[in-house]
């Protein structure tokens, strides 16, 4: 035992010394318009919990409803989510921005939690309103000096992503356990939602 | 005196010459933004690392081999000629075209996404003309942008080149694609490309 933890210990020592070897780029000096604004565009959908919770809510939601929802929702969230953020982008005010997330937490961790089966179009018109909301979000948020189309390319990768996990997650729903491992999630999120709430009208 | 073996020789004489080569170093030319790769070379990675080039063509031409092999064809060798014939054009401009060219590449965007996200069912000939707006509109402003005047037919050839590559690469592999499941992802990048256009709207009113 004693030995072998040694040996363990000299391997992850020299596993360290070789990573001294894999220098990353310093990006010290970071241009405008320049490359940056692929990886800060790549980080932003996941910087916020809110935003995450609710995007895997959508996977989860899709997954629980099937063909034709499983693949309506992801080709037509990003979009919508988009011209949300297009609006924030060009200075258009939305009230309640942030208690539209929070409730938007709430509504499809509930609509995971309890399995429910609305009309496809009613759910889409549910999920677009609240991807209006954390685009606008986003729009208002995004730093100036990024190259716009790099950056813009990163976003809707980062929350195709999320989307992407929440469906693979939402795989488990096939068998019986899985059904209640994805229901309890959802519950967790509609929590989490409710503290988002809370926050945002204290 | 012992008499070294011509092996022993032949190394000395060797190592004497590498030094003599270390006394006479060449110019390093380690940063290409003076120096480039040769027009031809440097037209076709202007090409691959321009998004607001490569994501509509590769938007195109995942819907060309959406829609099947004989678009594929048409696709393949008409979009690198009318890009040709946009860079011919805009090869005797050299003006401030920065407006002009974000508007091409929002609706370029929006445009070719949203038909490979739409799998829209569109009739030939409204192809061949969006796929002739497609290739004129950014060879010219490509020619038109580019620096060194007397490189730029090269550099054009360069690009075009690169997209004939890019755009047999990409609609062959449309075309293969036969899974219910890949058939959807091809439709999700429509939508990801598209929802990059509606970004970049947003991004040139903000600026």
């Amino acid at each position: 035992m004693k030995e072998s933890f040694r040996i363990l210990v000299s391997r992850v020592t020299a596993f360290l010394f070789l990573l001294l070897l894999v220098s990353p780029l310093a990006d010290a000096h970071v241009n405008k318009h320049e490359a940056a604004g692929f990886w800060s565009g790549l980080k932003h959908p996941i910087s916020g919990l809110d935003h995450v919770i609710a995007m895997i809510a959508v996977g989860l939601w899709g997954a629980q409803l099937g063909a034709p929802a499983i693949w309506l929702l992801p080709v037509a969230f990003p979009m919508v989510m988009a011209f949300g953020g297009m609006l924030g982008l060009m200075g258009v005010r939305l009230p309640g921005v942030e208690i539209g997330i929070a409730a938007s937490a709430i509504l499809l961790g509930l609509a995971v939690l309890l399995e429910l089966r609305p009309k496809l179009a009613l759910a889409a018109i549910l999920v677009g309103i609240f991807a209006i909301f954390h685009g606008h979000a986003h729009g208002t948020e995004l730093p100036p000096d990024q190259s716009g189309l790099l950056y813009s390319m990163g976003f809707v990768l980062a929350t195709g992503c999320l989307h992407a996990i929440g469906i693979a997650i939402g795989t488990i729903h096939r068998w019986n356990w899985g059904k209640a491992a994805v229901r309890t999630a959802g519950g967790a999120i509609a929590v989490i939602g409710g503290v988002f709430l809370w926050r945002a009208l204290s | 005196m012992k008499r070294r073996s011509p092996r022993f020789r032949f190394l000395v004489f060797g190592c004497v010459l590498a030094a003599g080569f270390v006394l006479f170093p060449a110019r390093a030319e380690a940063h290409l933004n003076s120096t480039g790769l040769g027009p031809v070379y440097d037209g076709l990675l202007h090409f691959c690392l321009s998004p607001e080039d490569l994501l509509p063509v590769l938007a195109l031409s995942l819907y060309a081999g959406q829609r099947g092999i004989a678009y594929g064809r048409r696709l393949l060798f008409l979009l690198p000629a009318a890009w040709l014939l946009g860079g011919l054009a805009g090869l005797g401009h050299a003006t401030n075209i920065t407006a002009a060219n974000a508007i091409v590449s929002v609706l370029s965007l929006l445009l070719m996404g949203g038909l490979l996200a739409a799998a829209a069912k569109l009739p030939p000939e409204w192809f061949l003309g969006i796929v002739l707006a497609l290739g004129a509109s950014h060879g010219y402003f490509n020619a038109a942008g580019l620096g060194k005047p007397d490189e730029r037919g090269l550099a054009v050839l360069g690009i075009v080149t690169a997209v004939f590559i890019f755009v047999a690469l990409s609609a062959a592999f449309a075309v293969t694609v036969r899974q219910h499941w890949a058939r959807i992802a091809l439709r999700v990048t429509g939508s990801w490309i598209a929802a990059c256009g509606i970004l970049l709207a947003g991004w040139a009113v903000r600026k």
